[in-house]
């Protein structure tokens, strides 16, 4: 007998005396239609509308459906909604329901829900808002029809109706969905493939689905959130691993079957299991964000947020962030995401080319910094920003700045962000974060591009020129039109420096080989997955 | 006895309350901020604000403590703000495993340090003294998350005979509830067993120079009833109050441990509280522990008297 079977024998006989070890674990692992899936975050909550968390609204989808979806093109199709009308003047719209359509307590989905979901999601998103500036009324017809009315033209209806970025537009009953939207709700009856099981739910630790027998799908095939949304499993459950590590040895054990965002440093283990793939999680990726407060010196003069431009180094931030595996990742002299419709790289020259931290010092000098303390906040307890803020006080003194590194954890920055007093008082200057790629294709989900000042993002960066162009998108009637105000939109926000990217990056997936059908998308994909 | 059990119980009320104030001071001034969390890092400042002004945050300190101590007096403490779900309820869920734990370390702790320590004593000097010795630094030294990181490996990936992480209740028997729970309690354990079995060592050694042990070994006593039934038992009230002491290092290091096993247990609960600000949690959860701590110095007190009976109270 070899060494390693005797210890697995002494060691399951020992356990076996200890009450007999029926080892219903992997009794369960053996269960073709049962799926182990570690998200990317702890899933605290299931309000979508509520938060903008992304683990969230991945976990909606589950078993919350939009009367539109976004397929992998980034066109809005029919998800709940059969189809619609709309006036010539792009004024009044007109939904209509697609039969079959049941929530989970058996009742049916109608319009009032819809119409109630639609004035709730109103409030919280940034599409939303510019709607609710132009809303007349959302009106219901009869029981599976509404319609909303506007005041002035709105073309991009369904992309905000059906786009996938935070909040997304989820229909919910209207007694749940008639909640205060700045309260979370606390019952989760959707109408989508799977159930959430609330009695099951652990915070922190577990959520879990089950098959929703009653639906039906759309007869289309499926393209991720668009389509028919077929299920093979009639359980699916979330395992919370917080430790990458442990999600890690999970997986290569077959203790769980799929892992959303494993660790760059860990992808190279993993793609070496012959029993584990790993691929590009989502083809839109993230953009990595150098975020500068506009109300103080020296960053509210454009001459010192020229400097750092010039300055700046895509490639160390990248490879500080992603390692060196170069298809990872690539320098993006641009806002919008690569692969995109409206991407561009109009205006991005002061990011390209040879770095010039002398052409940075005079810049800054005439931006009358004098060597004031420059706060920088990073948040340690996440790798991405951890490594965006060493290589930013790597720069940042290189072109003589005199750099006071903050190390806080994330929530600590959530705060301190949102303070406007000067440095000094508890204020900032930089801080860093990322934008997922999916909510930087246009400039309706793309907070962090918006120049108006005090309703901005944090930094409060205040153009009209920037204000004007993204009007000009709004306003776009076609694709050619909408490609010309990116363009537009490229060049003002690169020469005003609305904020600086770091670069564009992509992350992994990893699942065990048993399991076939995951796709690339900006949130995981369960229908069509399967497991041998 | 019974008087002082009670006068103990009742001199938890000020304990409590002093740890309720300095915890929900302690949070009150700590940065962070739970709405920036929750509405997300898209969230403009104005929808953070309002998310703010909906949960009470907004609110003075007094008001907030006085509401929260009103609720805590009636057995409520309150509602997480993240999930939503009454914080009583989110320690029930969590409260099996960490028990668990908690209750089968110490057992394998004393299993095998109270031995070892023993042992080292009687073969003071020896190789055997040096090696129980040498593995209790290590135990010492070794973080927790390295041992269980290392035990993870060997076990479960390059053995396949336990599992990486997770957790199965005892009621679905004993096998799986032991399967689950040997890496962590074996991994939480060393720096415990470490512990013990310094100290058992170092008080046996002084117990054993006593004259009594002398005179039982010239009488020809058995040597296993001099270490076990007289020295030991002469040695453990040192021993009970490291154990005693010891339940507090546990606590902190059950939060690795469940961290690093992905055990549901209420030091992930904890800290993921803390990483989100969730306040009525965390003032939940530590108001929890500190009486937890508080009866088991009561339980240490009491069981003086049965180690040496001229204790008395």
């Amino acid at each position: 007998m070899k060494r390693r079977d005797f210890l697995k024998t002494a060691t399951a006989g020992a356990l076996a005396a200890g009450g007999g070890l029926a080892a219903p674990s992997l009794a369960l692992a053996a269960d073709a239609k049962l799926l182990r899936f570690v998200p990317q975050a702890n899933l605290a909550n299931l309000d979508p509308i509520w938060t903008s968390q992304y683990v969230v609204r991945n976990a909606s989808l589950l078993f919350w459906e939009q009367l539109y979806g976004v397929d992998a093109n980034l066109t809005p199709r029919p998800q709940m909604a059969e189809g619609h009308e709309v006036t010539p003047d792009f004024k009044t719209w007109t939904f209509k329901l697609r039969t079959g359509l049941k929530w989970h307590d058996g009742t049916p989905v109608l319009a009032r829900d819809a119409a109630a979901s639609v004035k709730r999601w109103l409030f919280r998103d940034t599409m939303g808002a510019m709607i609710r500036a132009q809303l007349d009324a959302v009106e219901v017809i009869d029981d599976r029809s509404f319609r909303i009315r506007l005041n002035k033209p709105f073309t991009k209806m369904l992309f905000a109706l059906g786009k996938a970025s935070t909040p997304a537009c989820f229909i919910m009953p209207e007694r749940i969905a008639n909640t205060d939207p700045f309260k979370q709700i606390s019952e989760y009856v959707g109408s989508g493939p799977m159930r959430f099981k609330q009695d099951e739910w652990i915070p922190g630790s577990k959520a879990v689905f089950t098959k929703f027998t009653d639906y039906v799908p759309r007869a289309e095939a499926a393209s991720w959130l668009a389509g028919g949304r077929r299920m093979y499993f009639d359980r699916i459950e979330w395992q919370i691993l917080p430790d990458p590590g442990t999600a890690s040895a999970a997986l290569q054990n077959g203790e769980v079957d799929w892992w959303e965002t494993p660790l760059p440093d860990l992808v190279p283990l993993l793609s070496k299991n012959k029993n584990i793939k790993v691929d590009i999680a989502d083809p839109l990726g993230n953009i990595g964000s150098f975020r500068m407060n506009h109300l103080h010196p020296p960053f509210n003069d454009v001459r010192a947020r020229r400097a750092v431009q010039i300055a700046m180094s895509q490639s160390d931030y990248m490879r500080a962030v992603v390692g060196d595996d170069e298809s990872l990742w690539k320098e993006l002299p641009g806002y919008f995401t690569p692969g995109t419709p409206l991407y561009t790289e109009a205006g991005g020259e002061p990011l390209k080319g040879k770095r010039d931290y002398e052409a940075a010092k005079k810049l800054l000098a005439e931006a009358g910094y004098n060597g004031e303390k420059v706060v920088l906040l990073v948040a340690t307890d996440v790798g991405i920003t951890k490594s965006e803020g060493d290589v930013t006080a790597d720069l940042l003194k290189k072109i003589g700045m005199n750099v006071d590194y903050q190390a806080l954890d994330w929530g600590t920055v959530g705060q301190r962000r949102a303070k406007k007093d000067p440095p000094s008082q508890g204020g900032w200057n930089i801080f860093h974060t990322w934008h997922a790629g999916a909510d930087c294709i246009n400039p309706a989900p793309y907070v962090a591009l918006d120049a108006s000042g005090d309703t901005a993002w944090f930094g409060w960066p205040k153009s009209d020129e920037v204000q004007s162009k993204i009007a000009e998108w709004y306003a776009a009637p076609n694709l050619a039109a909408e490609k010309q105000a990116a363009i537009e939109i490229n060049k003002a926000s690169m020469d005003f420096v609305t904020y600086l990217p770091t670069g564009f990056f992509q992350m992994k997936q990893a699942w065990r080989s048993d399991i076939s059908g995951v796709v690339k998308a900006p949130f995981p994909v369960f229908w069509d997955v399967k497991k041998a | 006895m019974f008087a002082y059990i009670v006068r103990r119980v009742l001199a938890t009320i000020p304990v409590m309350l002093i740890v309720a104030l300095f915890v929900f001071s302690l949070l009150y001034i700590a940065p962070g901020d739970p709405a920036a969390i929750i509405a997300g890092d898209q969230a403009t400042p104005q929808d953070v604000e309002r998310i703010r002004a909906s949960l009470g945050l907004d609110r003075p300190f007094v008001i907030r403590f006085g509401e929260w101590l009103w609720h805590v007096a009636h057995g409520d403490l309150g509602v997480s703000i993240f999930t939503n779900l009454p914080v009583t309820h989110m320690i029930a869920q969590r409260i099996e495993p960490t028990l668990s734990l908690m209750l089968l370390t110490v057992v394998l702790s004393l299993l095998v340090a109270i031995p070892m320590g023993v042992i080292a004593a009687w073969k003071h000097g020896t190789w055997i003294d040096r090696l129980v010795m040498i593995m209790a630094v290590a135990g010492f030294s070794v973080p927790v998350f390295v041992v269980g990181y290392v035990l993870a490996y060997t076990f479960a990936l390059q053995l396949d005979v336990l599992p990486v992480q997770g957790y199965t209740p005892i009621a679905n028997g004993i096998g799986p509830w032991l399967r689950n729970l040997v890496l962590p309690a074996v991994t939480l354990g060393s720096a415990f067993i470490a512990l013990i079995a310094r100290i058992t060592r170092a008080t046996m050694l002084e117990v054993l120079n006593q004259d009594y042990v002398r005179t039982a070994k010239s009488k020809g006593v058995d040597q296993h009833a001099i270490l076990f039934v007289h020295a030991l038992k002469n040695a453990a009230v040192p021993i009970v109050t490291i154990i005693g002491l010891g339940v507090a290092g546990l606590i902190g290091g059950a939060v690795v441990t469940e961290s690093v096993f992905a055990i549901p247990g209420v030091g992930r609960l904890v800290v993921d509280a803390i990483l989100r600000r969730d306040y009525p949690v965390i003032q939940g959860v530590v108001l929890m522990f500190s009486f937890v701590y508080v009866l088991v110095n009561l339980c240490v007190d009491l069981l003086y008297t049965v180690f040496d009976p001229r204790i008395r109270y």
